[in-house]
């Protein structure tokens, strides 16, 4: 860990708050990405079973 | 093969899921290389002292903030003149990681400001026009949502991002139309004079090149998931027809 004086707190807040916001906005863009990939297949699956009966 | 066959949403999916592994393993390698480097293994500013390592994620997340919004301009217009739907979803993809770039470049000059100007705000232009930006952006968010029918919503956004596109330019360039204010001119330019010393700018470029290919990855997915999303809206609403 580097000496950061007395600007460790500046400079500690400032990359945990935007590691935090970058890695919350990767899991969020993610999650969406699978539940909505999820819903999709399931929705063409059921229209498919809907046409062949 | 035109690059507007691209506006087809089955073709588009196609290409973001074979360049999305690549495109993410880039970003990290980037990203963490960029940080560690700036982080851990440079020196401190003679002036600011260990502040200066706060560079390292202000700078590449401005520079975000202001060219999503340029993106979505860009392809705002494209779905005003040409409507492909892809153009408009790939807007409403960019917008909240252009958000959340708007929060990190604000918060960490701020947390800048206050040791360095001796407070954490100023209504200074470029400070001014880049909180004018974040609103922006949450009208343009709020707008996709609040309208329900696709196509309308696309519309009205759009000329919404034509309007916001003003205040872009001006968090770019506010430094050089008045010449008063805290903030100082750019980091990084093609101009050497200009340029931070060569022990902060290559790992600057680095955490510049990782935030951007974050930014290309973040767009590609969220778009995919955007028309996916999209896909599934319409076979509700036949299904339901049915």
């Amino acid at each position: 860990m580097p000496d950061l004086g007395p600007y460790s707190f500046y400079v500690l807040t400032s990359y945990g708050v935007t590691l935090a916001l970058i890695f919350g906005l990767v899991i969020w863009s993610w999650m969406r990405s699978q539940r909505v990939a999820a819903q999709l297949k399931e929705l063409e699956e059921k229209r498919q079973t809907t046409q062949t009966t | 093969m035109s690059f507007w066959e691209y506006a087809n949403p089955v073709r588009f999916n196609r290409l973001a899921t074979t360049v999305l592994p690549w495109s993410a393993g880039i970003t990290a390698l980037c990203l963490s290389v960029g940080l560690i480097w700036g982080f851990f293994f440079t020196p401190d500013d003679f002036r600011q002292g260990s502040t200066v390592k706060i560079i390292y994620i202000h700078v590449p997340s401005a520079f975000i903030a202001i060219n999503a919004w340029l993106m979505m301009f860009v392809t705002s217009l494209v779905w005003l003149i040409r409507r492909h739907h892809v153009s408009a979803l790939a807007a409403r993809a960019a917008a909240p990681i252009g958000a959340t770039m708007t929060v990190i470049a604000l918060f960490t000059g701020a947390i800048w400001g206050q040791p360095m100007w001796g407070t954490w705000w100023e209504w200074d232009p470029r400070l001014t026009s880049f909180l004018v930006l974040f609103v922006f952006y949450l009208g343009y968010m709020a707008l996709w949502e609040a309208v329900e029918d696709p196509d309308k919503a696309a519309d009205l956004t759009a000329v919404l991002c034509m309007v916001g596109s003003v205040f872009a330019l001006l968090s770019r360039y506010a430094v050089f139309f008045w010449n008063q204010g805290l903030h100082q001119g750019a980091s990084l330019s093609l101009d050497e004079e200009t340029n931070v010393a060569d022990v902060f700018y290559y790992p600057l470029l680095v955490c510049l090149a990782g935030f951007v290919m974050l930014f290309v990855t973040l767009v590609l997915l969220r778009t995919r998931t955007e028309i996916r999303a999209r896909r599934a809206l319409a076979l509700m609403r036949r299904m339901g027809e049915a």
